[in-house]
């Protein structure tokens, strides 16, 4: 069977313009199941609009986005699970941590819920699985951001998506915050088999978990390993100038050349 | 208990409506306040309550029950504040000057002609602080008929506007018509206001819109509690209201009661300063050692906490 056969997600030179604006053009890659691939690219390099693409918030202009082998429709909504970069909810709002996680199994259709034990258990154990579950009855909007992300990802979970995407689940994250939340995601790729997709301005946390890299500059794209596509020759390609990448104690640095 | 119902209570005919009526504008404004105030959409209802007045007083202009003035004005208010966006902060700022201004000068207008053609203040009155013990029956089906109506929107979009409020973009995501959504919240907002502005008045709806919320909000964590607090507090100010209003007949000045809008308003208050008294639990602060395994490692820090407290 070819790698494409098998791939979960596949995007075929995409390209997207924004108000008159190629902001990208000609991205390419796939994801294999249970994969775990980070879209790394400085601020506005178009990271957050390649994840609204696969979501199919943004039309693209060119191109194709397959999930599955087939185009993306509403009913492939179900299948992605998706963790935007923030909640904008205040710290007094009545909605627990809970709460949040129980819209993600319907939140999205007409009527309102009651409480079942087993919606509370499924909850719990969603809550339990990212180890969210000593915040499970704080309210949403007081929970730090580490926290508030994990409940996300759970929110994300419940519904049992194939692939989860996630909107720089790592900015204004603590060091240690930031390892525990790799390191959930990490886990859950490798145990349930879910494809994750992640963008992230700094690739240095997810090295050690990255399958596979989509490094977006100058609005376009390279893929491939982190030692393929993290170069000084690849990547001064990308940006259209010459940068220089240095690799120290195991952490790499993107440095704009002369 | 003599003190509080006095004789005659619970036999005058409008006493029973202003019961009936006032448990259906607390129980419709309650529960759609905390919608409001979870989308942080006060300004919104502050906003609508404005145009109400103009549409309150154009009614009464032209002789029409209040009640359709304020629903009408507030639904096309509502669909202004749409197109315009007066969700976006800059959109705000542009629609306060302009609109809320315009309506409210046109309301001064109406009230004056209305003034003279009459020569009573009390249209004004009726206008700006509610009526409710002079509700015509007539109208008491469509009072009921619209609060329904309001809370039926609101339920189907229970949890679709639970879902926008945690992140639009999630429940866009996810499929979901936010603005279409937003636009049938808007109108279930309008009703509400609408109907508040009857029994207290179009200047004071809001109090019932946001206080209760506000006083549910700091006594409850989750969504449903909020609500069901939300409207016992506004069944609560509503009902008390009109007792002590009906009371305030044997009150000085001797024969003429006080307004029910200012009890209930003292009411609403009263209840919001009185959730102060309980201590809001907050959450003790963050262990140090968070764990990726988190059950056991949650409720020892707890117990650590526990014991620096002690």
């Amino acid at each position: 069977m070819s790698e494409l056969a098998s791939a979960l997600l596949e995007l075929d030179g995409v390209g997207v313009r924004l108000g008159g604006r190629q902001v990208l053009s000609d991205v390419s890659f796939s994801l294999g199941r249970g994969e775990f691939t980070g879209i790394i690219g400085q601020n506005g390099a178009g990271k957050t609009t390649l994840l609204r693409v696969i979501l199919g918030l943004v039309e693209p202009s060119g191109g194709r986005v397959l999930l599955d082998g087939e185009p993306l429709h509403g009913k492939a909504r179900g299948r992605i699970g998706y963790v935007p970069q923030k909640l904008v909810i205040d710290p007094d709002m009545p909605l627990r941590a809970r709460d949040v996680v129980s819209l993600g199994l319907d939140g999205s259709r007409l009527g309102f819920s009651l409480p079942s034990r087993r919606r509370r258990e499924l909850v719990d154990r969603t809550l339990d699985g990212v180890g969210a579950a000593g915040y499970a009855d704080a309210r949403v909007g007081e929970l730090s951001g580490g926290e508030q992300q994990r409940v996300l990802i759970a929110h994300a979970l419940i519904g049992r998506p194939r692939l989860l995407l996630l909107d720089e689940p790592l900015a204004n994250l603590d060091l240690r915050s930031e390892q525990e939340i790799v390191a959930v995601l990490a886990r859950l790729s490798r145990e349930h088999q879910i494809s994750v997709l992640l963008s992230a301005h700094d690739m240095n946390p997810l090295l050690g978990v990255m399958d596979r890299i989509v490094y977006v500059a100058g609005g376009r794209a390279a893929t491939g390993s982190t030692d393929e596509v993290v170069t000084s020759a690849g990547l001064s390609r990308l940006y259209g100038h010459h940068v220089d990448v240095v690799r120290v104690h195991g952490r790499v640095l993107v440095v704009a050349g002369e | 208990m003599h003190y509080l119902f006095e004789p005659g209570l619970f036999s005058s005919g409008p006493v029973g409506t202003a019961l009936l009526v006032g448990a259906v504008v607390a129980v419709t404004s309650g529960v759609i306040g905390v919608f409001t105030v979870l989308r942080g959409q006060s300004f919104a209802g502050h906003s609508l309550a404005d145009v109400a007045t103009t549409g309150g007083s154009g009614a009464f202009l032209v002789g029409i029950n209040q009640f359709w003035g304020f629903l009408a004005a507030g639904i096309a208010a509502a669909a202004l504040m749409e197109a315009i966006g007066v969700q976006r902060r800059r959109g705000r700022d542009v629609a306060t000057g302009v609109v809320l201004g315009a309506a409210l000068g046109a309301a001064a207008l109406f009230l004056y002609l209305g003034t003279l053609r009459t020569s009573t203040t009390g249209a004004s009155f009726t206008v700006l602080f509610g009526s409710i013990f002079v509700i015509s029956p007539d109208t008491v089906p469509a009072l009921l008929a619209a609060g329904l109506v309001a809370l039926l929107v609101v339920a189907v979009l229970a949890r679709v506007l639970l879902l926008t409020a945690v992140s639009p973009d999630l429940a866009r995501a996810r499929g979901v018509h936010v603005r279409l959504a937003g636009v049938a919240y808007l109108a279930a907002l309008a009703v509400s206001v609408s109907l508040a502005a009857v029994a207290i008045g179009a200047v004071l709806s809001t109090a019932l819109l946001i206080g209760p919320p506000a006083t549910a909000l700091r006594v409850t964590k989750s969504p449903g509690r909020a609500m069901a607090v939300s409207a016992l507090a506004g069944l609560a100010a509503t009902w008390l209201g009109i007792v002590l209003a009906y009371d305030s007949y044997y009150w000085p000045p001797h024969g003429h009661g006080w307004p029910v809008s200012f009890f209930v308003v003292v009411l609403v208050l009263l209840g919001y300063l009185l959730s102060f008294a309980r201590p809001r639990r907050r959450r003790p602060p963050r262990s140090p050692h968070e764990e990726d395994d988190c059950g056991p490692a949650v409720s020892g820090s707890q117990t650590v906490l526990g014991r620096t407290h002690v």
